[in-house]
């Protein structure tokens, strides 16, 4: 059963008071707070069964590796990948990403070919695909978004063609909100011939990643926005493709054989996961999955979607306000202007209320840029939200427009 | 106005709100950039608003002209151009900016080490200050 005020309860850190004020977070999207049994999991791991792991046979080596392994076997199981073998642990989406484009994208993007994006990418996949592109000579393009920030088929078919290699999108624009048909974006992507790079972040956050419907060929998120630790992310790959690709770092862990001369590599995922991995962040990464596997995805979606129409409505009766980014399929997200009102005052005052938002360009300044601001401000909601945090919130925005305007 | 009387003057006001006020009022004395002056060597790197800050270093003393597009943010420039009036570049480079933000109660905009915010502001004016030093 889903209890909002219980799930809040397991979150500590909502609980304590900030400057005297009650603590209203609303920056899900740039980092989502952690439940208690995340941080317990990680103590205990660091506390009773620590070692390194792959290496020794001694008990807590081989404890320290079952339990790391057991994390990729959860995130298989929360991704409803084919094989473990398909899970490959990086230090967060934007490795994923440089990742897929230093193996696969060096090894098959050639002069002519063609990486598409959305306009709403993070600078995370942008970047990376725009500097591979550069290194490779492939050309980028973008297709464009509707009005109200939704995905629009057409634009998108526009774009594709056979020239297309891969296809970079995000499964919920951390901007707009707007949830993309990544299933339909996939199918139409492998009909020329294309594969598909799902940056899941946001979208892991709020619905069900389901790699197998979406038949996605990659998906990144990580660790941090998904309730688990920071320095821990997932890159999920097709093992075919993930088989075919050169390694992306060498070192240790990695390596099949090694002479003076030369190394055969291991097999996925160890060929991608070279020295040490982050241990006890990927197990602190499984407990925040399975603490996610207590619920029905069905009824995080329903709560989350009546309190984003709650605060879209709400900020919506502010005299001046636009809310950026209106698509129907829409994740917890809410980017706004303020006629008049720069974010960053209004940041402060909010901070002052215990209020925490962001502002700025949220990673993807073209993208607000285009839309004619150099600066918005975005609130965002997680599994702990509720109407009090959005009530507090409207309250002070009123507040802080008789200090501003 | 010299730093006394700014410590003074703030530490009347209790509560935020109120200081927040009379922040937002010292930035409104502040005269507005024309557009010729809003030019991208005068921007400071590493704020969340537009900040611009012009060095007068052949001055005696040297002075600073300073804009942003944010209203708060226009008051903590204010602050900071009162700290450094009639300074010279040695006295810019060591009064304790931090420890004046910390007493009267806007802690918050000045952390030394913050990636973004004002701190990047004082760094750049000191910047200025170290170089007419160096010749």
């Amino acid at each position: 059963m889903f209890d909002a005020q219980k799930i809040r309860n397991d979150f500590p850190i909502l609980q304590e008071k900030i400057e005297g004020k009650p603590n209203t977070y609303l920056d899900t999207a740039a980092s989502a707070q952690k439940p208690e049994v995340v941080v317990n999991r990680m103590v205990k791991a660091y506390l009773e069964e620590y070692a390194n792991v792959h290496r020794g046979s001694y008990f807590l080596s081989d404890k320290s590796t079952e339990n790391f392994e057991e994390a990729r076997k959860i995130v298989q199981k929360f991704f409803n990948a084919k094989k473990t073998e398909e899970i490959i642990f990086t230090r967060n989406a934007t490795e994923g990403i440089n990742l897929v484009a230093a193996t696969y994208g060096a090894k098959n993007l050639r002069e002519g070919d063609e990486v598409l994006l959305s306009r709403a990418e993070h600078h995370a996949n942008l970047v990376t695909w725009q500097q591979w592109a550069l290194k490779t000579g492939a050309k980028l393009k973008y297709f464009d978004l509707g009005e109200d920030g939704s995905f629009v088929l057409e634009n998108f078919l526009k774009e594709l063609s056979s020239k297309t290699k891969i296809v970079a999108v995000t499964a919920m624009s951390n901007v707009l909100g707007t949830i993309f048909p990544i299933k339909e974006i996939c199918k139409k992507a492998h009909e020329v011939g294309a594969v598909v790079l799902v940056d899941a972040c946001q979208y892991v956050v709020h619905k069900k990643v389901d790699v197998a419907d979406f038949d996605c060929d990659f998906l990144v998120i990580s660790g941090h926005k998904v309730y688990g630790p920071t320095g821990i992310g997932v890159l999920y790959g097709k093992y075919e493709l993930l088989n075919d690709m050169p390694p992306y770092q060498y070192g240790g862990d990695m390596i099949e054989t090694v002479s003076f001369e030369k190394t055969s590599f291991a097999l996925p995922p160890a060929r991608f996961e070279a020295g040490t991995p982050a241990i006890v962040q990927a197990i602190g990464l499984g407990e925040a999955l399975k603490y996610l596997m207590k619920f029905d995805f069905n009824e995080i979606e329903e709560y989350e979607s009546m309190l984003t129409s709650y605060m879209t409505d709400r900020l919506l009766e502010i005299k001046g306000l636009k809310i950026h980014g209106m698509a129907k399929q829409k994740g917890g997200v809410c980017s706004f202007s303020i006629d008049g009102i720069h974010p960053q005052d209004l940041a402060f005052i909010l901070g002052k209320e215990g209020i925490g938002v962001r502002t700025g360009h949220f990673c993807a300044e073209p993208l607000v840029l285009s839309l004619g601001y150099k600066s918005l401000t975005r609130a965002s909601l997680g599994i702990y939200s509720n109407k009090e945090d959005i009530d507090i919130f409207i309250k002070t925005l009123e507040k802080a427009k008789t200090f501003l305007a | 106005m010299s730093i006394e009387t700014l410590i003074d003057d703030f530490s009347f006001l209790e509560s935020w709100e109120d200081r927040y006020k009379y922040l937002i009022e010292l930035g409104n004395k502040l005269p507005h950039f024309s557009d010729d002056k809003k030019l991208d060597e005068w921007k400071i790197v590493g704020c969340q608003s537009q900040v611009w800050i012009i060095p007068h270093l052949e001055a005696n003393p040297i002075y600073f002209e300073g804009d942003s597009d944010a209203i708060i943010v226009r008051g903590i420039i204010a602050v900071v151009f009162e700290i450094f009036k009639d300074k010279s570049a040695q006295e810019i480079l060591d009064i304790d900016v931090e420890e004046i933000f910390d007493k009267i109660g806007l802690r918050e905009h000045i952390t030394p080490n913050r990636r973004s915010g004002m701190q990047s502001m004082v760094d750049k004016i000191r910047y200025y200050a170290a170089q007419t030093l160096k010749d």
